[in-house]
């Protein structure tokens, strides 16, 4: 074993030990404790869980590859996955905090009077969390067979056991006090390196001036960021700072993922965990100071790795400047990342050298087919040549990252069974024991459902994260906004418009991805000259989300209005102390 | 039941007078207005358009959030209808 792989040993299993910890000493005895740790959480200390619940595997390992790749087409994932918490401030979370239940689907079953918008509701949430657990759980086998070089399913076997223990014996009390621990985690893992990197390449310490910065802190220097665009454009790939793709649809796909950010319900039942009204207000601005360091660091780690490894490939300063890297005198991290596949090289002129190009470039063909984007937040240390310790602690902060994330959709997945499916439904006279007891039982068979499909990950596992979003963003926001501000929707007009916003977002995505994601039965390719208006299936939730809007409306209109103590439900719900009448 | 009723009119205001805000800095200065606002360079090198869409918005949400968490305890106190 090298120091390296020792190292990382102790550091991830130095926090596993502190979540088993901490996991012990909040046990929940109440269903109250299970499902919202029985509304006792401080609204800071909640915003720091939500921003550990909220920011997955993609958010710490994926985005800043996105964006390094994508440049400025990828601030639709930074606008959408921060934009969305203004909606949940505004229009949902003090609401439903107020209304004071465990789950949203009891929210929607109640206010529309139906036991079919419930089911509606509970459906929309176990597929959308379902999808989001599966990519949670793969992410938590890539990073320990990567870092720890254990096999795959050893790794997501050690990530089950460790969910099983706090999840399922501390609900939402124990998820809630392990996933702050998780934040620290994942936010120092994060930072850490992308101080020394932008220290490195621009003398400033914050990241978030160093992207804006000269290079080497000279300013006779270049911008970092014209650095980029030029170097950049001179190998042929798109400037780095400027629009790629159709206005319409980065607009579209920004609104699709705030609004779907927003009807997310493992995000939003974390808000009925705070005491009063008043901290469900600040804790949801809490939760976005939390996720915003990330967000506002991720675009500096993506500009400087993409540079980094532009520089590697092609340096335009010192001995070697404007010679292509000789394939034999690759680095390490180089050779370590060829092995899992996610990085490849094909020599097709033969010269034993790498040309990295863009489209543009009319003298080289691409030679390296393959540079997954998943790769870079997990190499950038490496290629950046920072010590061992950061780099264990990066593989520290991507499982913190995962794990979190999966026992906060998990306990959302088990709670809308055991709450909403078993006592709302199926058996109302259960006592509140037996219901603790199903919780249980339904928590620990959703993580060995979704272990199972991290283990044999369907192979559209990529893709049904527009299904997540798209089905947040068509069904589940709309009827919660309604329900609150517009007392006119009934039952008839919640139930046909969230069916119609999620029929036609699915059908969309289906269209052009596949009739369930079976890809030789897509109507269409899945490109931009056949989208809808350039739309990207990605992109269409936020069209789903109008549809269900003018439908709820429209119906509700022409059929008979809520009944008198519905309408009285909704005067309640506004305001955060006592309804006089 | 009218003092209510101005309550939550209040809160109608002020919550479109916060999404005009959020709309103008995400999908005004970092969308549509992106590719004019890129010939202003702030704090250094950003250009202004690409600062707003992955800096700047996510800043105002933060300080739009706090804002409205603000002036809605304001507004709770001054129609009585906070919590005890």
């Amino acid at each position: 074993m090298d120091s390296l792989q020792l190292m990382t040993y102790l550091v991830v299993g130095a926090t596993f030990a502190l979540y088993i910890f901490i996991a012990i000493k909040a046990r929940a005895a109440t269903t109250g404790e299970f499902y919202v740790a029985g509304k006792g959480v401080h609204p800071v200390l909640n915003g720091m869980a939500t921003g550990a619940d909220w920011m997955s595997a993609a958010s710490f390992i994926s985005m800043a590859g996105l964006i390094a790749f994508k440049g400025y087409d990828a601030s639709v994932f930074l606008m959408g996955w921060t934009g969305g918490y203004c909606l949940l401030a505004m229009l949902l979370a003090p609401y439903l905090r107020k209304y004071g239940k465990f789950t949203v689907p009891e929210f929607i079953g109640d206010r529309y009077y139906s036991n079919i918008a419930r089911v509606v509701a509970v459906i929309c949430l176990i597929t959308a969390s379902l999808t989001y657990v599966i990519g949670q759980m793969k992410g938590i086998g890539v990073a320990f067979s990567r870092f720890l070089e254990l096999p795959f399913e050893t790794g997501l076997l050690v990530g089950m056991v460790i969910v099983f223990i706090y999840a399922v014996l501390g609900g939402m009390k124990g998820v809630t006090y392990t996933q702050i621990a998780q934040y620290c985690v994942l936010i120092f893992a994060y930072t850490v390196p992308a101080v020394f990197i932008s220290l490195q390449l621009t003398g400033t310490p914050v990241p978030q001036l160093g992207l804006g910065a000269h290079m080497g802190g000279d300013p006779n220097n270049m911008f970092l960021l014209d650095k980029l665009d030029k170097t950049l454009v001179d190998l042929g790939f798109h400037e780095y700072t400027l629009q790629k793709g159709n206005t319409l649809n980065i607009f579209l796909y920004t609104l699709s993922l705030m609004i779907g950010t927003a009807g997310l319900p493992h995000v939003i039942t974390r808000f009925f965990t705070v005491p009063k009204v008043k901290d469900a207000r600040s804790s949801v601005g809490w939760s976005l100071v939390f996720i915003a360091i990330l967000y506002t660091t991720a675009p500096a780690v993506g500009a400087m790795a993409r540079l980094n490894l532009m520089e590697t490939i092609h340096p335009t300063s010192g001995v070697n400047a404007g010679q292509w890297l000789k394939y034999d005198e690759r680095p390490d991290w180089f050779k370590n990342w060829e092995k899992t596949g996610l990085l490849k090289f094909e020599d097709k002129n033969g010269d034993g050298m790498i040309q990295y190009v863009g489209k543009g470039n009319k003298e080289f063909e691409n030679e390296m087919v393959k540079v997954d984007r998943d790769i870079m937040v997990l190499a950038n240390p490496e290629i950046a040549k920072l010590p061992n310790w950061v780099i264990a602690l990066v593989a520290a902060g991507g499982i913190a990252a995962a794990l979190s994330t999966a026992a906060g959709l998990l306990l959302a997945i088990s709670s809308s069974i055991s709450h909403d499916l078993l006592k709302g439904i199926l058996a109302p006279n259960m006592s509140d024991k037996s219901e603790l007891l199903s919780s249980r039982i339904a928590m620990a068979g959703s993580i060995c459902v979704a272990g199972y499909f991290g283990l044999h990950p369907p192979g559209f596992a990529a893709q049904v994260v527009a299904l997540a979003f798209g089905l947040a963003a068509s069904s589940i926001f709309p009827a919660l906004m309604m329900g609150i501000f517009v007392k006119r929707v009934n039952n008839v007009g919640a139930v046909l418009g969230m069916l119609s916003g999620l029929g036609i977002t699915l059908v969309y995505i289906f269209w052009f991805k596949g009739w369930f994601f079976v890809a030789s039965t897509a109507m269409a390719p899945n490109t931009p000259d056949h989208w809808f208006m350039g739309i990207a299936p990605e992109a269409f939730g936020a069209i789903g989300a109008l549809v269900n809007f003018v439908v709820a409306y429209v119906v509700s209109g022409i059929t008979a209005p809520p009944p008198e103590h519905i309408q009285h439900l909704v005067d309640d719900i506004r305001v955060p102390g006592v309804v006089r009448r | 039941m009218s003092e209510s009723g101005d309550y939550w009119k209040a809160n109608i205001r002020l919550v479109i007078g916060c999404l005009v805000v959020w709309f103008i800095v995400s999908y005004g200065c970092g969308i549509l207005l992106a590719p004019a606002l890129n010939n202003i360079r702030i704090l250094g090198g950003y250009p202004l358009g690409f600062w707003f869409a992955q800096q700047g918005s996510i800043y105002t949400f933060v300080v739009l959030i706090f804002f409205y968490a603000w002036r809605m305890n304001k507004l709770d106190e001054k129609f009585g209808v906070q919590e005890d």
